[in-house]
């Protein structure tokens, strides 16, 4: 599934004209400076049964089933940012989600998380979660309100919904998912994470990793217990310190924040990726270059793909300006 | 009017593969404590009182006294403005009081009369149920009343008319008004009167006891008259080949409605639920059969709504069927659902077990009402197990180990038959 991109001269809710300077759609007030991915996630047009018409609940008014999501093989793209997520070669579902958005004249936020494959209902925890950041990180860019502080908010928030998806009687199995986001404006951007979904900067000719995993092994690596190399072969190399989800308690993200001074790219991604190309300069030797960001995300989940498509690889790619102006 | 309608479903939504029935007990609670401009007006109600005066009623006479102390103690409950009448029935049905045609606004000066007229009745004929049902709906019909609810109180069987006739009737009748049935002395049947009650929408108890009938009577009187919203339907929606296998109303007394149905619009069904009160809570019990999806889909099974008789939608609830291959989920019990069904089968067990006696069966009599007594053991049911222990000597009660008493008060057994559809809900906060 792809979203269009560009300018537009009609209503994507209900398909009136409108003209590029309008707020918001005159026949169904539709906010039109926000564009985002769907909530919920990819969904299909027509239900199994072949009826077309769904409640507002996304049950079909016919059959009764509900609206499938197609999560196997998802693309999105709006201007300047674009994801790609794909159920790899192993895993029977794909549990990683993404959302974005992007406020006219104001910048883009992208959430990708990863669904910890031991609990249950792992897509429903990170579709709930990208869901309910990108909703506190758009609000706080359309308001202007302080990245790390909206980026503080909507890990809670977040956190919070996942939490609600759990039966008391099973906590050992709550939903539970990683976090990583990107709050960007033309001259700024933050990232904040929570567990080991990583967000990586490249820039001319250069690339640096801006997130640490939490995780029992970078814990080791930080303490000199392990080396980088023992620790990636380490079978806890995957266990997390810190997640989402009921049983992890309040969870505040670590953030970082840098001014975006000259153009290029900022990576947000799954671990299904970065198991391939751990280090930024293996990331930065399979990058694709001088395409849009779509292209740059497709070309990096063949990559894991290639290299054997182990875990769901989702990769959202924004495209940094530099004080260009987006 | 207007009232809000909390609906909460309770179901485990998981079936394994294949599998195509979906169970769920929907709680209905209607909303609001009598709040102001919530109430109905007292002369959108009406009332009738069907009074048996067949022969029999003056074997004791203390029964036709009793009676109609009860007829003067349910007028003397009714609001100032509620339209009302007195009905005597036997093999035909005449009206007692008004005088002249319809109903009489209730007043002091009217209830004073109206007890009066009750007051010179006398006991002569027979019994023909069906008629009495006519009249008191004949005399709804002439009313412009929301809330229609009749007392209807004999003391035998239904002699004088064939059980045929009396499903006409009730057919007939069904959705006119809300009747509640009171059997005094041990002579009347059990069957019958429910089926007068569960047509009507309304409850049957024994009163063994002709001394207790007034405030009965009153009680009852006073329920009727303390309903918020009248004629409120259970609108269910299914999907596209599925059947509705069962609709009955779980708690407070077991009523199947499945019959009911009344097709509202494509895949809609609508099941009259009478008259609710304010705060009155009430268990359904669902059972839907859908064509099995595949493992990982999600389907509504059934929507529920509660409707007004315009149409507008007071409350509602969903049904949901999520097909799994984890057998951890698919075969978790739904406490609540296990709940209502234990009770379904302690009622059918009862009824089974009591039929059984009276045919002579005692082995099989042994076996259904044992199973009874472990039912209400296992479901918390004490109030029904102190009315087993009346008919059976229970041994071991988690067992379900009887003995068949020798002699038994045909009150017991009667007492025990018609509160067999009583239940009790499990615990909840």
């Amino acid at each position: 599934m792809t979203m269009d991109s560009g300018l537009r001269d009609s209503c994507p809710e209900c398909a009136a004209p409108v003209a590029p300077q309008d707020r918001f759609c005159e026949a169904c007030g539709r906010n039109l400076r926000v564009q985002r991915t769907p909530v919920g996630g990819p969904v299909t047009a027509r239900c199994a049964c072949g009826g077309a018409e769904f409640d507002g609940e996304g049950f079909c008014a016919r059959c009764g089933r509900a609206r499938v999501a197609v999560r196997d093989r998802v693309e999105f793209v709006l201007p300047g940012v674009a994801g790609v997520s794909d159920r790899g070669r192993r895993r029977q579902r794909n549990e990683d989600s993404m959302a974005f958005g992007r406020v006219r004249g104001r910048g883009v936020a992208v959430v990708v998380c990863d669904g910890v494959a031991s609990s249950e209902r792992a897509e429903q925890a990170s579709q709930t979660a990208v869901d309910t950041a990108v909703d506190v990180l758009l609000t706080g860019l359309q308001s202007g309100a302080d990245a790390e502080a909206a980026t503080a908010d909507a890990v809670t928030a977040a956190n919070g919904a996942v939490a609600r998806l759990a039966r008391p009687e099973a906590a050992e199995v709550a939903p539970s998912c990683t976090f990583v986001s990107a709050v960007v404006t033309d001259d700024s951007a933050t990232v904040g994470w929570v567990g080991d979904s990583r967000a990586y900067l490249v820039a001319g000719t250069g690339a640096a990793r801006l997130t640490t995993d939490d995780t029992w092994a970078a814990q080791l690596v930080a303490e000199g217990v392990l080396t980088e190399e023992e620790a990636l072969t380490d079978r806890r190399a995957h266990v997390l310190s810190r997640w989402l989800g009921a049983d992890a308690g309040a969870v505040e993200p670590q953030s970082v924040t840098f001014m975006v001074e000259t153009p290029g790219l900022l990576v947000l991604c799954s671990d299904g990726l970065w198991n391939y190309v751990p280090e930024p300069e293996d990331l930065l030797a399979v990058l694709p270059r001088g395409v849009p960001p779509v292209e740059v995300a497709r070309g990096l989940v063949d990559v894991a793909l290639e290299a054997g498509g182990h875990d769901n690889i989702t990769v959202v790619v924004i495209q940094l300006r530099g004080g260009n102006g987006s | 009017m207007g009232l809000e309608f909390g609906v909460e479903v309770f179901q485990n939504e998981y079936l394994p593969q294949g599998a195509g029935q979906v169970d769920a007990i929907v709680t209905v609670t209607a909303g609001g404590t009598g709040a102001p401009g919530r109430e109905v007006e007292p002369a959108a109600a009406a009332e009738v009182v069907v009074i048996d005066t067949s022969g029999s009623m003056d074997y004791p006479p203390t029964k036709l006294a009793a009676a109609k102390r009860a007829t003067a103690a349910a007028v003397d409950a009714l609001r100032d403005g509620v339209r009302f009448a007195v009905v005597a029935g036997t093999d035909t049905a005449r009206v007692v009081y008004p005088n002249g045609p319809g109903m009489e606004v209730a007043g002091p000066a009217t209830r004073a009369a109206a007890k009066k007229a009750v007051n010179r009745l006398h006991a002569d004929g027979g019994t023909a149920m069906g008629q009495w049902l006519l009249l008191a709906d004949r005399l709804f019909a002439g009313q412009d009343a929301e809330l229609r609810h009749a007392i209807l109180l004999t003391d035998g069987e239904n002699q004088h008319e064939t059980p045929e006739r009396l499903t006409e009737v009730l057919e007939h009748v069904a959705g006119g008004f809300t009747c509640d049935c009171r059997g005094v002395g041990t002579n009347w049947r059990v069957a019958e009167l429910r089926r007068i009650s569960e047509a009507l929408l309304g409850s049957v108890d024994i009163v063994a006891d002709p001394a207790d009938l007034a405030e009965d009577f009153r009680s009852m009187a006073v329920a009727a008259m303390g309903k918020a919203v009248a004629d409120v339907s259970l609108r269910l929606w299914t999907p596209e080949h599925a059947e509705v296998r069962f609709l009955k109303q779980a708690a407070p007394t077991l009523v199947d409605l499945t019959g009911w149905r009344v097709e509202s619009a494509p895949r809609v069904g609508d099941y009259p639920t009478g008259a609710w009160a304010a705060g009155e809570s009430r268990d359904y019990h669902l059972c839907v059969r859908v064509r099995p999806a595949g493992v990982g889909d999600r389907m509504l099974a059934s929507r529920v709504s509660l409707v007004d008789p315009a149409g507008a939608v007071l409350g509602q609830g969903r049904v949901l069927a999520v097909w799994t291959d984890d057998v951890a989920l698919s075969t978790r019990i739904n406490a609540e659902v296990a709940q209502h069904t234990g009770q379904a089968e302690l009622a059918s067990a009862i009824r089974e077990g009591l039929e059984a006696r009276r045919a002579g069966d005692a082995e099989r009599a042994t076996a259904r009402l044992g199973r009874a007594v472990r039912l209400a053991h296992e479901t918390g049911n004490t109030d029904t197990a102190r009315l087993l222990a009346g008919v059976v000597e229970v041994q071991d009660a988690p067992t379900g180990t009887v003995r068949l008493r020798r002699q038994v008060a045909d009150a017991d057994e009667m007492t025990l038959d018609t509160r067999s559809t009583v239940t009790r809900r499990i615990g909840r906060a």
